[in-house]
């Protein structure tokens, strides 16, 4: 347990960007071998932040260390309420976009009521969890990596540690706790907000019937269809937080670096959503046969 | 007379970063209740130096101990303990920046102890009083100029009454007469409260007002280590050359002028 309270720092030591600008000067399979074993450790340095953050949410309370309330609230209020507005505008254009879309194709077969079932499941089952997600990690990602960052390069971190405050305890944790209590909880904002786009096109532009609209979207969206969504968004929760707080933890050199990191973040965040998107798909999907 | 109480050691510490040794091979003890000067030019390792007492770097090898502990043995619960006693004021001032100055000053009293928050606001005054700071607790960091800010720092380390308190460059870039209030605050605490100080700082006046001992670094080794009348009579020319600011002595800020021209052609 408590792999990083060894460390003086509580910080990441290696840099996959330091291995990829010095690729150059040595041939093409050590500079190969050079990236993967520094990706490798990243990984594992990941894995210890999180083992870190769990450790100190669980033990934390009966070591009399526990988080304090108010930073985790604070964390969630600009994580979850700031996050309203561009949810809410993502997914219900979102929801047009696909009632529309998918129109276009059920039209040829008369079967236009079928876009409330279509647009419901394909948003709960995906396109929330997965584009709330891509949101909060441009926004709250970002903004994660940018603060512990500067903090770091100001010596924020070291005087923290100096003051016997733990910086996984006093930074880490509460952004972990607010994106995993505020992710879901958004998806769920962008769920329904994205079958209100797609009501508002049935409605008035295929001139469906608003209450049968209704009853064809909850006939055919099974509660699984939800879950899986907040599971997905549970693990993009982890996602977010963990890169953006280890970037944040891990920046060198000033001003540049701060930036190197907030853009990495976002990269990095984006790519492992995608990814683990489609890992957890094919786990649902094949788990269903 | 008795033995006087070791409360700092460092035997050997030795430090690279890459290739570059910062700190090559210090050994020195540091007693309860002096005040103790770091010198050395600049970037020659004094805050890389106080970065492995205060335990945020490990050293390549070589041991430090700390109010009696072994810094290499002990873990992180202990590390904490042994933090709770000490002050650390930082040459950036690395104050929290996203914290009220008065939030800087009292977060250690709010996280380690169980004090009424109207205690907490009067230690808090007290000790901002203390730099001349009084009445500054509602102003954000960014809000004041680099001197403030240092004197926050100061505040902000001794705000738990710690029993040994870092300065690196408390009086750099202050005023003379803010810098010798300062000079004088680091000496009465340590006066009237035995608080152990650790500074290092370039102002020669203020090393002879305020130290009790001094230690001079050069390329990362302690050249000498005594009483400032001591090191005031030293023999040793590159001890000389700091003490008076001399450019010319056998410390050499330019590169000799074949140095030099080998390095552009190289
Ligand atoms: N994290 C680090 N990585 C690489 N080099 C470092 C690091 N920290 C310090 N150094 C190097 O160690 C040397 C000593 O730095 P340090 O900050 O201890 O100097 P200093 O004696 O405090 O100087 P000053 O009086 O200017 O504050 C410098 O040359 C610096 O480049
Ligand atoms: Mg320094």
């Amino acid at each position: 347990m408590f792999r990083f309270f060894g460390r003086p720092l509580g910080l990441p030591q290696n840099d996959v960007r330091t291995s990829i600008t010095k690729v150059g000067e040595m041939n093409l399979f050590a500079g190969i071998g050079k990236i993967i074993i520094g990706t490798y450790r990243q990984v594992v340095d990941v894995f210890a932040l999180l083992f870190d953050t769990i450790a100190w949410l669980v033990m934390g309370p009966s070591k009399h260390k526990s988080v304090k309330r108010e930073g985790i609230f604070h964390q969630a209020v600009f994580v979850g309420v700031g996050s309203l507005a561009i949810v809410f505008f993502v997914s219900l254009f979102t929801g047009v976009v696909i009632a529309m879309q998918s129109a276009y194709q059920l039209g040829k077969f008369g079967a236009n009521i079928y876009v409330a079932p279509m647009v419901a499941v394909s948003l709960a089952r995906e396109l929330a969890p997965v584009l709330t997600a891509l949101v909060v990690a441009g926004r709250v990602g970002a903004a994660i990596a940018a603060e512990l960052g500067t903090m770091k390069v100001s010596e924020q971190i070291e005087a923290l540690e100096t003051i016997a405050l733990n910086p996984v305890r006093y930074l880490v944790v509460p952004r972990f706790l607010a994106l995993l209590i505020m992710l879901p909880c958004l998806t769920i904002f962008a769920d329904m907000m994205g079958i209100f786009g797609g009501f508002l096109v049935g409605v008035f532009n295929l001139k469906l019937d608003p209450h049968r609209y209704i009853t064809f979207t909850f006939q055919y969206m099974m509660w699984k269809d939800v879950w899986t969504g907040i599971v997905k968004s549970v693990v993009f929760a982890i996602i977010i937080s963990m890169v953006g707080c280890y970037m944040g933890l891990g920046t060198k050199g000033g001003a540049e670096g701060v930036g190197k990191a907030t853009t990495l973040s976002v990269v990095t965040s984006f790519i492992l959503i995608i990814l683990f998107d489609c890992i957890l798909t094919g786990v649902f999907f094949f788990a269903n046969q | 007379m008795m033995e006087p109480e070791i409360v700092i050691k460092a035997d050997n510490v030795v430090k690279s970063f890459g290739d570059r040794t910062i700190l090559d091979g210090i050994s020195l003890e540091i007693y309860k209740g002096e005040t103790f000067v770091i010198m050395g030019g600049s970037g020659c390792g004094k805050s890389t130096f106080l970065r492995h007492v205060i335990g945020s770097l490990k050293p390549d090898s070589g041991k430090i101990f700390l109010l009696g502990k072994d810094l290499s043995k002990i873990d992180e619960n202990e590390m904490d303990k042994v933090r709770m006693k000490i002050g650390m004021c930082f040459q950036s001032s690395a104050l929290f920046d996203s914290m009220t100055v008065g939030d800087n000053v009292s977060i250690g009293l709010r996280e380690h102890t169980k004090l009424d928050k109207s205690v907490i606001d009067i230690v808090v005054k007290m000790k901002l009083e203390m730099v001349g700071l009084r009445g500054f607790e509602n102003l954000m960091p960014s809000a004041l100029s680099g001197g403030m800010r240092k004197r926050v720092g100061l505040a902000r380390a001794i705000s738990m009454d710690p029993e040994i308190v870092f300065y690196d460059e408390p009086t750099a870039g202050l005023d003379p007469i803010v810098a010798g209030v300062i000079d004088k605050l680091i000496v009465d605490l340590s006066k009237k409260l035995n608080i152990t100080s650790v500074v290092v700082t370039h102002d020669m006046k203020s090393v002879f007002s305020i130290a009790d001992r001094v230690a001079m670094f050069y390329e990362g080794k302690v050249l000498e280590i005594g009483t400032p009348e001591e090191m005031k009579r030293s023999k040793n020319p590159m001890i000389q050359q700091f003490t008076s600011g001399s450019p010319d002595g056998p410390i050499r800020f330019f590169q000799q002028k074949d140095d030099y021209l080998e390095r552009l052609v190289a």
